[in-house]
């Protein structure tokens, strides 16, 4: 699709200032209504995801050390591959969203926590807390949007090199947890002049990574096997296959994140002094579900409620369920469009677009419209618009300013 | 005994690398959480019911654990609805138990949140966090001739401590002590036996009959007072009279207290940051984020989204209140406590004290 701010349609248009300053109080009434209510109840959650994974991981590894026996090869690999989801999607990237440190346990925080996969903690946090979650899908600023390989939106400019780019997607799914890291040390950017490849910053980070993929690839290729004796090859095996379904598991969920049918970019310009409304909106309208069983949602580690993850990432990934309805009506109420669909959809209409958008912009969109410059606006995304007394928006919306 | 020692070690390691990224002990803790010597854990044997309001807990502490003073308190970390809370609770036990495990007393106060859900919920086989005990309100070396504890309420706690592993070590001791009534007394069965074999000297005071304790009472009451040596622990006007007291009588350096400090929470005023490790102070008016009264000061702060959900600008709190500038929502981090809160969305409540 184009930028919002170079559509001949822009779907925003209807909404006054004030009516998207209404949106950010109303979600910001949601949003309060839900962080006091966190409690037992959610603590208890997470450590029981936690205790199953481990001993789900635990388990799958020990019917592996027999892998020699098809059965055993069988039910070994499907366990450690759900393992290794449940512990990157619905424990590793929640609580490193923070989502759990209200809890104050610092076996459980967004500060310690440390994952099973290539990237170190620290590195994606900056690259996907940081500057996706407060840059989502900015152009030129929201790195996700095509990882810098891909070109994923008619506004990024096209060039011979994204003619492969099926094939890179495809390669970067099955080997993702690599690609992340090497994306969250903006590996191309910093290999690029000796200059870059010197600094010592990224020597550091690029040390760091190596450790961690060392450790990562000596526990499933190396020790485990060993562990296994004359099952040595097949835990191997067992081993790489779980990794591999791991990331493309983990690929698919984040390209319907963003990328399928209906989800909106933005412009850079656009983003300048920012309101609080404006950032929700921008979420709102930058995020796309995937609907499903409760069994779909707690393997995509709830991204499957990327809307509500976007408005609210530090909202723990338990109760996102909880109050889709009401974000959904919200859209409604707003006459926006709330995008979602079956996974299976969902992976078509994202794939589709990485083919589609390999080739240079055609009719319409080759031609581009002009942006209305925005008025330059000094603003903070953390204050909160003070709620218009004449609308009854809920009862929390009073306490809701600073 | 080298060889089994160095094949242990090796397999340990092996063990490690199997459960990267985490450690071993993360798994074990399941099973066994008192053996991990890194997460100071007891497990609660016994709850005994002391009055109407406060009940003791007989605690067996995991390894790690080292023994205390009498008269140390330990600081025993509880999840309250989901959220780990932390207070200190003098202990009440002689340290040389020989099974290890020593009692807090710990009395439900009015919107203490911790000791309420204490008091009601605490079970056998629960499982506390702890941290080393600590503390410098001690019996002096050598013993004093002759002493006195004054205490009031759960002041006694501490005091108790000593009188249960020390008290043959004492030839005259004067206890007075203060409490609602008579049956609000926390170990008050144990210090009237005490005082019927001649032990101690008890002198109760019943507030809500007899009204409050003055200083000057304790003159007719303890006529030889400044010849002892002196203890107090009770609620902090209480201390504020009795050290004047000492010291109007040129005693100060006789009497010993223990303090509780309650954290200051102004309205919405903001309050005096402190960054503890590079002694910058700044005067903040509770309107404007820590991160950025910090960076005006020239304090090198760590940031990103400065809009609250990245949380790369979170660093701990160790004394002090902060208001979350979004929802109101007050962090309080009592003395002790190191509460990582999010820099860029909270503005002071008070006088705080931020680990940088």
């Amino acid at each position: 699709m184009t930028t919002i701010q170079r559509k001949d349609s822009n779907p925003i248009a209807h909404l006054t200032p004030e009516q998207i300053e209404q949106i950010g109080v109303e979600l910001d009434a949601i949003r309060d209504e839900v962080m006091g209510s966190r409690g037992e109840k959610d603590a208890a959650y997470i450590r029981r995801v936690i205790a199953w994974q481990r001993g789900l991981e635990l388990g799958s590894r020990g019917v592996l050390l027999f892998s020699l026996f098809p059965p055993a090869w069988l039910v070994g690999t499907a366990g450690l591959t759900v393992a290794k989801i449940l512990e990157n999607m619905e424990i590793g990237h929640n609580i490193m969203h923070g989502q759990w440190d209200w809890m104050r346990d610092p076996k459980i925080h967004s500060t310690k926590w440390e994952w099973d996969h290539a990237s170190p903690a620290e590195q994606w946090k900056h690259s996907h807390n940081e500057l996706h979650h407060t840059y989502t899908n900015v152009i030129g600023r929201d790195n996700d949007l095509g990882y810098g390989i891909m070109r994923v939106d008619e506004d990024q400019k096209w060039h011979p090199m994204h003619l492969g780019q099926p094939l890179y997607n495809f390669v970067n799914a099955c080997l993702f947890e690599y690609g992340i890291a090497a994306y969250d040390l903006e590996l191309g950017k910093n290999l690029a002049t000796k200059e870059r490849r010197r600094d010592p910053k990224f020597r550091a980070g690029l040390r760091k990574v190596r450790n961690k993929i060392g450790k990562q690839v000596l526990k499933d290729y190396v020790v485990h096997p060993a562990l296994s004796g004359p099952s040595f090859l097949h835990t191997i095996a067992a081993n790489a296959t779980a990794n591999v379904i791991r990331n493309l598991w983990s690929h698919s969920v984040i390209m319907c994140g963003h990328f399928p049918n209906g989800v909106e970019t933005f412009e850079k310009t656009s983003i300048e002094g920012e309101t609080r409304g404006e950032w929700y909106l921008r979420q709102m309208l930058g995020s796309a579900n995937i609907s499903g069983s409760r069994a779909m949602h707690l393997m995509t580690g709830n991204l499957s409620h990327q809307i509500e993850h976007h408005l609210f990432p530090d909202m723990p990934s338990n109760r996102y369920k909880e109050i889709a309805p009401k974000i959904q009506d919200l859209f409604q109420r707003y006459g926006l469009s709330y995008t979602s669909g079956p996974l299976p959809k969902q992976v078509a209409s994202a794939w589709y677009k990485v083919i589609r958008l390999s080739l240079p912009n055609r009719g319409a969109a080759a031609v581009r419209r002009p942006v209305e410059k925005k008025a330059p606006a000094v603003s903070t995304r953390w204050r909160r618009a003070q709620p218009v007394t004449a609308t009854p928006a809920t009862e929390l919306a009073g306490t809701a300013t600073p | 005994m080298a060889v089994i020692h160095k094949v242990r070690a090796g397999a340990w390691r092996v063990v490690e690398l199997i459960t990267t990224p985490v450690v071993p002990a993360d798994y074990l803790d399941v099973i066994a959480p008192l053996r991990n010597a890194q997460v100071l854990r007891a497990k609660i044997d016994a709850v005994r019911p002391e009055t109407e309001n406060s009940v003791s807990l007989l605690l067996r502490p995991g390894r790690g654990w080292v023994r205390h003073e009498p008269g140390q308190y330990v600081r025993v970390g509880v999840d309250v609805d989901g959220v780990r809370l932390w207070r200190s609770y003098s202990i009440t036990s002689a340290p040389e138990r020989r099974d290890g495990r020593f009692t807090i007393t710990v009395n439900a106060v009015p919107d203490g949140v911790v000791s309420t859900h204490l008091v009601r919920n605490a079970r056998r086989g629960m499982i506390v966090h702890l941290d080393a005990p600590t503390g410098e309100f001690l019996l002096c070396e050598p013993r004093p001739a002759k002493a006195v504890f004054i205490t009031a309420g759960s002041g006694i706690t501490p005091v108790m401590g000593m009188l249960r592993s020390r008290l043959h070590e004492l030839t005259d001791v004067v206890v007075v002590h203060s409490a609602g009534t008579r049956e609000a007394v926390v170990f008050g069965a144990e210090l009237r036996a005490l005082a019927a074999d001649g032990r101690i000297r008890l002198i109760e005071r019943h507030t809500r009959t007899d009204g409050r304790l003055k200083p000057a009472d304790l003159d007719e009451l303890v006529p030889d007072l400044f010849e002892r040596r002196a203890w107090a622990c009770g609620p902090n006007e209480m201390l504020d009279d009795l050290e004047t007291h000492w010291a109007d009588g040129d005693a100060g350096h006789l009497l010993s207290t223990e303090r509780f400090r309650p954290t200051l929470i102004s309205s919405g005023g903001g309050g005096t940051v402190t960054f503890t490790q590079s002694g910058t102070v700044v005067e903040t008016d509770g309107s404007e984020p820590l991160l950025d009264s910090g960076e005006a000061a020239g304090v090198l702060m760590p940031s990103g989204c400065r809009m609250g959900i990245c949380f790369s600008c979170v660093l701990p709190l160790r004394e002090g209140a902060v208001r979350d500038l979004r929802d109101g929502q007050l962090t309080v981090a009592e003395p002790g406590d190191s509460i990582p809160i999010q820099t860029c969305v909270s503005a002071a409540a008070g006088p705080c004290k931020i680990d940088l």
